[in-house]
């Protein structure tokens, strides 16, 4: 990885590893480095793997049990002590069963604490509705005071967790279970929070994803350009609060149409803030958001919900045609009646 | 140490100030927690005045002792004991509630200063307060916390996760006093959610519990000596306390 922070793995090692494992890897090398990090669990130290930094410095890790609420009041104590804490446990624990305390002790306080949330969405699919986190980004968002990130793969997990370090106050990043395949081929392309990567150039349609889902669109992407001729700019959308408006905005103006793809329900997470910045642009722009539609998820392996909602590669080449065979109306049609 | 005769009648005189302080600035903001923030007036008294290591001229002081004011909605009552212990002009608190204060019913730890933790929401407190004991273990320091517990509070679930926590983490140093007024906003503690016995509760999860008169200075003095003492794991001093205190037709 990148000389400058010293890991000694490389970005090929990303393939054998899931997000929340390069996690564990990169937070205990942090931990060298820095000894105000201290780790939170759960009883998720396995799951999540925070234990991996626990096993190395067993005096700077706390397991709380299975007390998520009284995990994040812990994590807003010690930070106020000075110290760095990282706390992780699955995201649908951490959004929404410790959430007021997310938000009343570590948001409200502005406190340093950052929140590793893994098996997000639709992720631990087999687990069903109970550890489906469909609903994370939409809260999260709506705290004042954290940032919020959604890492494509395992080398932008290691960016995020490494760039969370270096900024003041709350994060939140949601990552995944499983092994999500491998998005970026170095991890020399800039990563900044608040910044969207663009995968892909594109001058007909410009497809926002975030977390897993911006694979499938980067392959999906190369298929409408090889088969219908499409021009598809990809933007990894990776930090969802703050969001790059900039970025939204350019792609109004020179692509004229948007659509947004990810592992959530379709209110209040990416497709609404991206729609945001679309809407208060004022400027054309045909816009569909997909995701979840509202609706609780059924049970089954992540690869199969993922194409059920139409996330995967099939359903983003699906979507981008349907959205580019969209009548789009025309400046001088805007006095026409609904 | 057990209080001496002089420490005994200045801390009483001072609990009589408070308490006439707390009335006023209820009455200047147009009403506040009054009951509730009467009844732990000589707990704050006592850790003010005699036990806490604090510098009210330097309330961030990285060594001080650590106060959770966990039973949040007290604010009006730890408002004024820290205008009194010199935190802040006691003026300020003509101005508590109005738009643009740094002090309101909740009080704000961003804000207000000496105010260790922004609590407001029940059962938020404890939790934070074992954090920060946990902290001073991380970094080898050797201050103490305290936090103060409503009995109505004692029905959120997060407070016996914590107290599991500072048991298993045998975090002798934090002290916790129970403010134990038998009053909550819907009625008498009992007939809204019973707690009873909650000496035997904080017993079993682990805590060395002592139950006293949580308005005599004398008791309360002996308490946390005796809490002081005990390094092994958390202390709770539940005190007997009359919502109101002071405040003869309350």
């Amino acid at each position: 990885m990148s000389a400058k922070t010293g890991l000694t793995w490389t970005v090929y090692d990303a393939d054998k590893m899931t997000q929340a494992e390069t996690y564990g890897l990169v937070l205990s090398y942090l931990g060298e480095i820095n000894p105000k990090i201290v780790g939170l669990s759960a009883d998720l130290a396995k799951s999540t793997k925070i234990g991996k930094f626990g096993e190395k410095f067993p005096d700077r890790f706390f397991n709380l049990g299975i007390a998520e609420q009284n995990m994040f009041g812990v994590a807003a104590g010690l930070a106020k002590a000075g110290l760095l804490p990282f706390v992780s446990t699955f995201s649908v624990f951490a959004s929404m069963r410790a959430v007021e305390f997310l938000r009343d002790d570590i948001c409200y306080q502005n406190l340093n604490v950052k929140v590793i949330a893994t098996h997000g969405g639709t992720s631990f699919g087999s687990a069903g509705t109970t550890h489906h986190s469909i609903e994370d980004l939409s809260i999260i968002r709506a705290i004042p005071n954290i940032k919020l990130i959604v890492p494509a793969d395992s080398v932008e997990t290691a960016m995020a967790v490494q760039a969370c370090v270096e900024v003041e106050g709350p994060v939140y990043i949601r990552i995944g279970r499983s092994f999500e395949p491998r998005v970026y081929e170095t991890d020399d392309y800039g990563f900044t929070i608040g910044k969207a990567v663009e995968m892909r150039p594109g001058t007909d349609v410009t497809v926002i994803a975030c977390g897993a889902v911006v694979y499938h669109a980067v392959e999906a992407s190369k298929i409408l350009e090889r088969e219908d001729g499409i021009s598809v700019r990809v933007l990894n959308m990776h930090t969802i609060k703050p969001i790059d408006k900039e970025a939204i905005e350019k792609a109004v103006v020179e692509t004229r149409r948007i659509i947004t793809f990810e592992d959530h329900n379709i209110y209040g997470g990416l497709g609404s803030a991206v729609g945001e910045v679309v809407a208060e642009l004022g400027r054309a722009c045909a816009f569909t958001r997909v995701g979840i539609p509202d609706k609780f998820s059924p049970h089954g392996y992540p690869e199969d919900l993922m194409h059920y909602h139409k996330i995967d590669t099939d359903g983003i080449i699906e979507k981008v045609r349907e959205l580019l065979g969209k009548e789009f109306e025309k400046e001088e049609d805007w006095e026409d009646e609904y | 140490m057990p209080l001496t005769e002089k420490e005994h009648v200045e801390l009483r005189k001072m609990a009589r100030k408070i308490r006439k302080d707390i009335v006023d600035v209820t009455h200047w903001c147009g009403g506040s927690h009054i009951g509730g923030s009467l009844s732990m007036v000589e707990i704050l008294v006592i850790l003010y005045w005699k036990y806490l290591r604090i510098d009210p001229k330097n309330p961030q002081w990285e060594d001080r002792d650590r106060l959770v004011l966990s039973k949040g909605h007290g604010g009006v009552g730890h408002a004024v004991v820290l205008a009194n212990r010199g935190y802040f002009d006691f003026e300020l608190l003509k101005e508590f509630n109005q738009f643009g204060s740094p002090f309101g019913m909740h009080l704000d730890s961003t804000k207000a200063p000496g105010v260790d933790a922004s609590t407001g929401s029940m059962g938020h407190g404890l939790p934070q307060a074992v954090g920060m004991a946990l902290g001073s273990r991380v970094l080898k320091k050797d201050w103490r916390v305290y936090a103060v517990v409503g009995d109505g509070e004692c029905n959120e679930g997060s407070i016996w996760e914590a107290a599991m926590a500072a048991n298993h983490y045998k975090v002798g140093n934090l002290i916790a006093f129970l403010d134990r007024n038998h009053l909550m906003i819907d009625g008498p503690t009992e007939s809204v959610m019973s707690l009873e016995p909650l000496d035997k509760k904080w017993e079993a999860f682990g805590w060395y519990t002592q139950v006293i008169d949580g308005h005599d200075f004398i008791a309360l003095a002996d308490a946390i000596d005796k809490a002081l003492e005990n390094k092994n794991g958390p202390s709770m001093i539940i005190c007997k306390t009359i919502k109101g205190k002071g405040v003869s037709f309350m």
